[in-house]
């Protein structure tokens, strides 16, 4: 066994690259969540973000407007789920389940005619001097623009939820519905921009997946990651540099543990593709065992109903 | 505009008459969505609804009916139970899984032993394996506050790579050319789960799951149980009032939840699925949650609901079959039948008012 | 009445009465996937001999399929409605339908049924695969011309006989032309999963190894080989679409020849229960053309082993070979026999990784 084979370096490469689609669609998530609405229909929005952004950039050329394309599929997906939870007032939790059916059986009618082909590839940085650095270069200054969107969103998300008026009034809404609307507050408007805004950004992590990680179109390409960062949203306990943490380290467990079997380390195969769910797991026991900490992010109405004239 | 005004009381007539709705306008949007797709739309909607129940091979299809809604009845009634108390277990998939490794390892270990207990204990230890499962989530969320929502979700893939481990392990059939399956269930009298009568679909799973039904109606409008689960549901606080240790309630839900995904975990594998093997997770654990809403968390809208998703199942299959249209179609349209359902409720609980702008 | 009724039905199910097929017009052939029939794969290949029936036989067949059929009672289903509505001739191509096939053959004795990749027969069962292994002995011998670094990278899914055969095929080829050839092995425990799958194939690239095989259905390894400019080979398909520059070859699953020769049997009455495991040969194993990046003289040595191969007089699985613990499998010049290969459970020595029990 020779572990030097493995480096560092490109383990941070690669962990970062499997660990964007999941990155996006969590921190998406995390802004829905904090508005008091728990949309468990995000892999159905991923994957159908994965179909209209290999379309658009398939048909545009241009990997752009294949993200553009993503997200705004994500968005369109997202909107049933409004129309049912906002306005009819179904439940959440059903109402997220069947959007994830949905988009998965959406997503492959309209990409029947789109396997095989090649999408347009993406540009990755590269400046002159820092991107060949040794060590720092490929870490930080030579990848493709998308990941250093994700992390911008990261911090934009945090800083309009901590330091802007309207994120306050986001959390408003999640804490307490009805003070918010007694307080003149749209709480369904305000809703309504978070859905969307988390459909757009569960669309471009699936589009993430079909332009750059991948890059192809398969039916049900997004297997599993959706949920996934559903739960990166509860092991972040509702913070975007912690959720930005929990899908690095998703990313990094699981890229780690096909490395190591490269090298020949001798656990069962099966036991290590349980590493990344169980590390998940006893990360999250030790955040949330200090109960004051951790009880204090979780919006108080996720997942309740609103209605205004109650 | 139009406008909802709450009722005051839930209305009855609604609550009949919403699925109806709901599963008429799902004729309509799923229709034009088979149009759209080149088909005939009265054909396929027949097909969906109408052949398996009373078409022409009916007396076979009826019986497959029952044989995909007993594992959805079965979860979705112990999954409603938890719902009702605001105890998440997504997790019933996985739950499912170790029921069916756990009772499946008891029958292959006396293998070729043939005697009438069998079958019972490995029962009860696939719906003990389960419930174990389930546990852990809710030693977690007892012991350190870790949220069981995600726990029983990540517990899914864990059961899910332990499944490949044991059956590429220990449990793969010696005389099965090393491929990743189980002994057959079927060809080993002592540990299978047949079915009773010919042609009728009935194996132990769904005569256990039909009788769970009636447990759990009497068991929510008669007992003091239903009510505590009930009052756990609507506040921790009135819980406390009531006397009820809020920690042994979650203990009780995610057990109960888990034992009946286990149990259906043990049923599913000794008797339809045949044996062990990395495709026995076939999406019931999450497709009963969406069987428990729709019977709004209620074991008779359970059974309901469980019957009518297992017609568009049996009835998809017959349009695929027939009309040759993709698998990804008879997704969208169970999508739709699922929004309907869910849109229409909304009558239940509130009237639509037209009202014009400015004289309200 | 219902009870009685169903028990009416049942009786009929059994002795085959309802609709079991006649002598129609039309021969009609069904197929149940496992997948969908775009995975560019597994079940495009069996899509596409689907297609071969309707290309060879015109409006003299009726062919239908359902693609995603779960190997459980739902496969049992499909089947049987296949069966009641007159179908003719029915392949299940996937492992684990296996028992369902034969309960459902039980009750429709005029169906004809065949079983890709199983081994339980009936009367009305046939079983078929194909010797996918001795595609890999060619895509081995290239690798191991190829590889500057000496290392080829696997992608493996569940060690199951098939990829173990796979494995060791390859690996033998590739060490017999390249001495210090070293295989690094990953298992995925997935068929299908494009984002596991292309990072395995970037695991295995950081750690040196310039030549990417694989073993599961989608090719995103093919589309990374592609973009990291190293080599790869296509697998169930030709995937030179994804790899235009990586895909060496292919190792096609071509089983159009045999589902036609299968359906001819049918319409001429002389079909019979066999057990079937075709290779190079008789053409159920594709080689895809030859890129023009492998240098003339490995096209030349590669395509000798191919024709051999195909021609009976070599076979991959000749002695000397010893198993990983260092103990003979094979004495020179022996050649494995069927049985072994089927139930394969060992990596041949050389490989270092420990295969997963």
């Amino acid at each position: 066994m020779d572990f030097s084979a493995i480096s560092p370096v490109s383990l941070i490469v690669s962990l970062m690259i499997a660990s964007t689609p999941i990155l996006l669609a969590a921190i998406g998530e995390l802004v829905v969540e904090k508005s008091g609405v728990l949309n468990l229909g995000v892999e159905g929005m991923m994957i159908f973000g994965a179909i209209s952004g290999f379309i658009a950039a398939v048909t545009s050329g241009s990997p752009l407007i294949g993200f553009i394309g993503g997200a705004a599929g994500g968005a369109l997906l997202s909107v049933l789920f409004i129309i049912l939870t906002q306005y009819l007032m179904a439940n959440q939790v059903a109402s997220g389940l069947g959007l994830t059916m949905m988009g998965l059986g959406l997503s492959a009618l309209l990409g029947y005619s789109y396997a095989g082909i090649k999408p347009p590839a993406s540009a990755h940085l590269d400046i002159a001097g820092l991107s060949d650095l040794p060590v720092v270069g490929p870490i930080l200054f030579s990848h493709d623009i998308m990941i250093y969107f994700s992390i911008a969103l990261v911090a934009g998300v945090w800083y309009f939820l901590n330091r802007t008026k309207a994120g306050l009034i986001l959390r408003a809404v999640g804490e307490n519905h009805d003070a918010a609307h007694a307080l003149g507050y749209k709480v369904i408007r305000v809703r309504l921009l978070a859905i969307l805004f988390g459909g757009a950004c569960a669309g471009l992590g699936g589009a993430y997946l079909s332009l750059i990680r991948v890059p192809q179109w398969t039916e049900g390409m997004t297997t599993g990651a959706g949920w996934i960062a559903l739960a990166i949203v509860v092991f972040g306990s509702w913070k975007p540099w912690r959720v930005l943490i929990g899908a690095y380290l998703f990313g990094g467990v699981t890229i780690l543990q096909l490395n190591l079997q490269a090298v020949g380390v001798n656990i069962g195969a099966a036991y290590l593709s349980m590493t990344p769910y169980i590390i998940t797991i006893i990360v999250l026991v030790v955040m949330s065992a200090d109960k004051k900490r951790a009880s204090i992010n979780a919006p108080a109405m996720l997942g309740r109903l609103f209605h205004a004239s109650k | 505009m139009l406008r909802l005004e709450a009722r005051p009381n839930p209305s009855k007539p609604m609550q009949a008459l919403t699925p109806i709705l709901a599963v008429l306008a799902t004729m309509v949007a799923g229709g034009i969505l088979f149009l759209l797709l080149g088909k005939n739309p009265f054909e396929a909607i027949r097909m969906l609804f109408w052949d398996p129940v009373l078409g022409e091979y009916a007396f076979y299809y009826r019986g497959q009916i029952l044989i995909k809604a007993a594992p959805l009845i079965m979860i979705a009634l112990g999954l409603s139970f938890g719902f009702r108390a605001n105890i998440w277990n997504i997790g019933a998939e996985g739950q499912f899984i170790m029921g069916a490794i756990c009772g499946g390892a008891v029958g292959l270990a006396f293998y070729p032993m043939e005697a009438f207990w069998i079958f019972p204990l490995m029962i009860i230890v696939g719906t003990l394996g389960g419930m174990l499962w389930a546990l852990i989530p809710a030693f977690l969320k007892n012991r350190f506050n870790a949220n069981e929502i995600l726990v029983s979700l990540m517990l899914v893939y864990v059961a899910e790579n332990f499944l490949a481990a044991m059956v590429t392990g220990p449990l793969r059939s010696p005389v099965g050319m090393n491929f990743p399956v189980s002994r057959s269930f079927n060809d080993y009298p002592a540990a299978n789960n047949p079915e009773l009568i010919t042609g009728s679909g009935l194996h132990w799973g769904v005569v256990t799951a039909l009788f769970l039904v009636i447990v759990a109606y009497v068991a929510l409008t008669r007992h003091i149980g239903g009510f505590q689960v009930r009052v756990a549901g609507q506040s921790s606080r009135a819980a406390k009032f009531a006397g009820i240790n809020p920690k042994l309630m979650v203990a009780i839900c995610l057990g109960l939840s888990g034992a009946l995904a286990g149990m259906a975990g043990i049923f599913e594998v000794t008797g339809p699925a045949g044996n062990l093997s990395t495709h026995l997770p076939l999406g019931y654990g999450f497709t009963a949650i969406i069987v428990a809403f729709l019977g709004r968390l209620h074991p008779v809208g359970v059974l309901m609901a469980g019957l009518l998703l297992a017609i568009t199942i049996v009835g998809g299959d017959i349009v695929q079959t027939s009309l040759q249209v993709p698998k990804a179609s008879i997704q969208v349209f169970q999508g739709m039948l699922l929004f309907f359902l869910l849109g229409f409720e909304i009558l239940i609980n509130f009237r639509v008012r037209l009202t014009i702008k400015g004289a309200a | 009445m219902n009870l009685i009724k169903s028990l009416l039905a049942g009786a009929a199910l059994a002795v085959g009465l309802a609709g079991a097929a006649t002598a129609g017009e039309k021969t009609k052939v069904g197929f149940i996937y496992i997948g969908p029939t775009g995975d560019f794969g597994w079940t495009y290949q069996h899509d596409q001999g689907r297609k071969a029936i309707e290309a060879a036989f015109g409006d003299k067949v009726e062919t239908k399929f359902v693609e995603g059929v779960p190997e459980s009672a739902d496969s049992e289903r499909v089947m049987t409605q296949m069966a009641l509505s007159g179908t003719d001739i029915i392949f299940a191509t996937s492992f684990n339908y296996m028992d369902h096939v034969l309960n459902v053959a039980k009750k429709f004795p005029n169906v004809k049924f065949e079983h890709a990749t199983g081994y339980k027969r009936a009367d009305n069962v046939s079983t078929y695969s194909a010797r996918f292994y001795e595609g890999r002995t060619v895509i081995g011998h290239i690798a191991g011309k190829m590889t500057k670094t000496n290392t080829i990278g696997y992608i493996a899914s569940y060690p199951i006989p098939e990829v173990v055969r796979g494995i060791n095929a390859s690996y033998l080829a590739a060490k017999a032309v390249n001495p210090d050839v070293k295989m690094k092995i990953v298992w995925v425990y997935t068929w299908f999963d494009p984002g596991k799958e292309a990072d395995a194939a970037n695991a295995l690239i950081e750690q040196g190894a310039d030549v990417i095989m694989q073993h599961t259905d989608s090719p995103a390894a093919m589309t990374i080989a592609e973009e990291k400019g190293i080599m790869a080979f296509g697998q169930a398909s030709n995937m030179s679409q994804f790899g235009p520059n990586a895909q060496m070859t292919a190792i096609i699953d071509n089983w159009g020849p045999y589902y036609v020769e299968r359906v001819k049997a049918v319409m001429d009455g002389t079909w019979s229960s066999t057990d079937t495991w075709n290779g190079i040969g008789k053409g159920m194993v594709g080689i895809a053309p030859f890129s023009d990046k492998i240098p003339a003289d490995v096209q030349a040595s590669a395509g000798a082993i191919r024709d051999a191969l195909a021609a009976g007089t070599m076979h991959s699985f000749t002695g000397p070979i010893n198993k990983q613990d260092g103990s003979v499998w094979l004495k020179d010049g022996e050649v494995a026999d069927d049985g072994t290969l089927a139930g394969m459970n060992f990596y041949v020595e050389g490989i270092e990784a420990e295969l997963p029990k």
